[in-house]
């Protein structure tokens, strides 16, 4: 592959490898070297692989897919999947800052384009602190997505190994790995924390560092860990894509102490409309694509549409304040549910809302007004073909669990749905 | 109400649903081994607790994950008590 290399420099390039160590080996060689550079995560549907493309203006496509050799004219390079993928030499030219483009979802269904640096994605790691040798880290998330991409970087940055996770492999396989190569820290979300402990494999490691970030960590869950690890240090992270990683709390308690808004060393956040705004050098610059909204506040505030409620000294995150459900890490839109329920030729209306769920944090409802009328038999044909209509159109996470007939729903004097979580 | 008949319904609903294939239900089963994900095991315990009133994961802070397909059925029946 090192012929390529003059031919990527300075390019716009998506790299949609579906192998973690292929992809983990082109970004180490493509920063310095691309222009912009868009991480592809391997579980979000090709489908939107050209219009990723088409905002990046991406010229290059380099996976380890069996892809035709071009994508909408562009030029597609495949990686073997071995992670001994040399994709560019060492350019003789000054490196450039290479953007570095993260995918989180968007209203509509297609994904958001996210632009960092490799400054804003390493700002909270101290380059003058001793290497960590001894430290082997791990992480349940893909290293294309933000949580997993901090920690691969912080391990890079600070000397220490890591045991990359593989979406394709079972979490016994992971963890058997995990524990062969003696891992020391460890991160994942609630969720994903909430699984490993249901296997008997959650036994093999032996952690001294258990990190939750990209959800509510509820006091269960810290719990059950404290339980299941007694030498580990427990903390959980608040970040985002957005804002990056703005704190993170030691204590074992759900929630932060007020505290930290005011006493995190490099972060400036404040309390606006009971929503969490972060500023900091951690945080994206914006967002790609023409018609995109603004990433900052005019204060260059993050607005990370987190809620929070104050109690007795304490914040605690209540959800979102725009209605997103946090589905196990995957963010649903509930208008997105709610377009497809719409279209199901018997139903008049619909509400998408969140249930807590103790296996993911949150499950998606819907209570649906249906045109006519229905005996309870036909009530629940219905409910099943409504369900299957919608998994038929919707990634498995956003469909609802349940369905609800009701007589209506609240419209308020704004014309809008009444939007209350369950 | 037949807890054990209700719960293995659900699972085999879910796993019908979500095109997944199930393992022989025996109890000492590990849950990630019965063929369903967390996603499955999430829609569960919402249908389980239309089905049976109860939610035992949340009335409990200090949760000891159930681990085999036994002790999940365990976790509901001590709950109904």
């Amino acid at each position: 592959m090192n012929c390529h290399a003059e031919k990527l420099a300075g390019l716009s390039v998506v790299l949609a490898a579906i192998d973690p160590f292929a992809a983990a080996a082109a970004m180490i060689q493509l920063d310095g070297v691309v222009r912009r550079m868009v991480l592809y995560p391997p579980d979000l549907s090709r489908e939107h692989l050209s219009f990723v493309a088409e905002t990046a203006v991406a010229e290059v496509i380099v996976t380890d897919l069996s892809l035709p050799v071009e994508v909408d004219a562009r030029v597609v390079f495949v990686v073997p999947g071995d992670g001994r993928a040399s994709l560019a030499t060492e350019s003789e030219n000054s490196p450039l800052e290479t953007e570095w483009i993260l995918l989180t979802s968007g209203t509509t269904g297609r994904p958001k384009l996210v632009q960092h640096n490799l400054a804003s994605l390493t700002a909270d790691i101290d380059f003058h602190r001793a290497l960590s040798v001894s430290v082997v880290w791990s992480t349940f998330y893909d290293i294309r997505r933000y949580g997993g991409l901090h920690i691969f970087l912080d391990a890079l940055c600070s000397g220490a190994s890591m045991v990359i996770s593989n979406g394709e492999e079972a979490l016994r396989e992971f963890l058997t790995r995990a524990e062969e190569y003696g891992v020391t820290n460890i991160s994942g979300t609630p969720s994903h924390w909430r699984r490993a402990l249901m296997s008997p494999w959650a036994a093999q490691i032996a952690p001294k560092y258990v990190r939750l970030s990209g959800e509510i960590a509820d006091q269960a869950i810290l719990n059950s860990l404290r339980a299941q690890y007694p030498h580990a240090r427990i903390g959980h992270t608040f970040a985002s894509t957005e804002a990056g990683v703005a704190f993170s709390v030691n204590d074992e308690l759900m929630g932060f102490s007020m505290e930290v808004l005011d006493h995190t060393a490099d972060v400036d956040m404040k309390v606006v409309d009971s929503t969490l705004r972060v500023r900091s050098e951690r945080m994206a610059s914006r967002y790609l694509g023409a018609d995109s909204p603004a990433l900052r506040d005019r204060d260059g505030f993050v607005d990370t549409g987190d809620a929070l409620e104050l109690r007795d000294g304490r914040y605690y995150l209540v959800g979102r304040r725009d209605g997103i459900v946090n589905v196990g890490g995957f963010k649903v839109h509930p208008e997105e549910v709610e377009a497809v329920i719409n279209r199901h030729p018997a139903v008049a209306m619909s509400l998408v809302k969140a249930k807590k769920n103790p296996i993911t944090g949150a499950l998606v409802i819907a209570d649906v007004v249906i045109k006519g009328c229905l005996s309870e038999e036909d009530s629940g044909a219905l409910q099943g073909d409504i369900l299957q209509f919608c998994r038929g159109e919707l990634a498995a996470y956003k469909v609802p669990a349940t369905l609800h007939f009701v007589p209506s729903l609240d419209v308020g004097t704004s014309g809008k749905m009444v939007r209350r979580n369950a | 109400m037949d807890i054990r008949a209700e719960i293995t319904e659900q699972f085999k609903q879910v796993a019908l649903e979500q095109d997944k294939t199930l393992a022989t239900l025996t109890d000492d089963l590990p849950l990630l081994d019965s063929g369903l994900d967390s996603l499955c095991f999430a829609v569960v315990v919402v249908r389980l607790e239309n089905v049976l009133g109860a939610d035992p994961f949340s009335t409990d802070e200090d949760v000891r994950f159930p681990v085999t397909f036994g002790d999940f059925i365990k976790f509901y029946e001590q709950a109904a008590q």
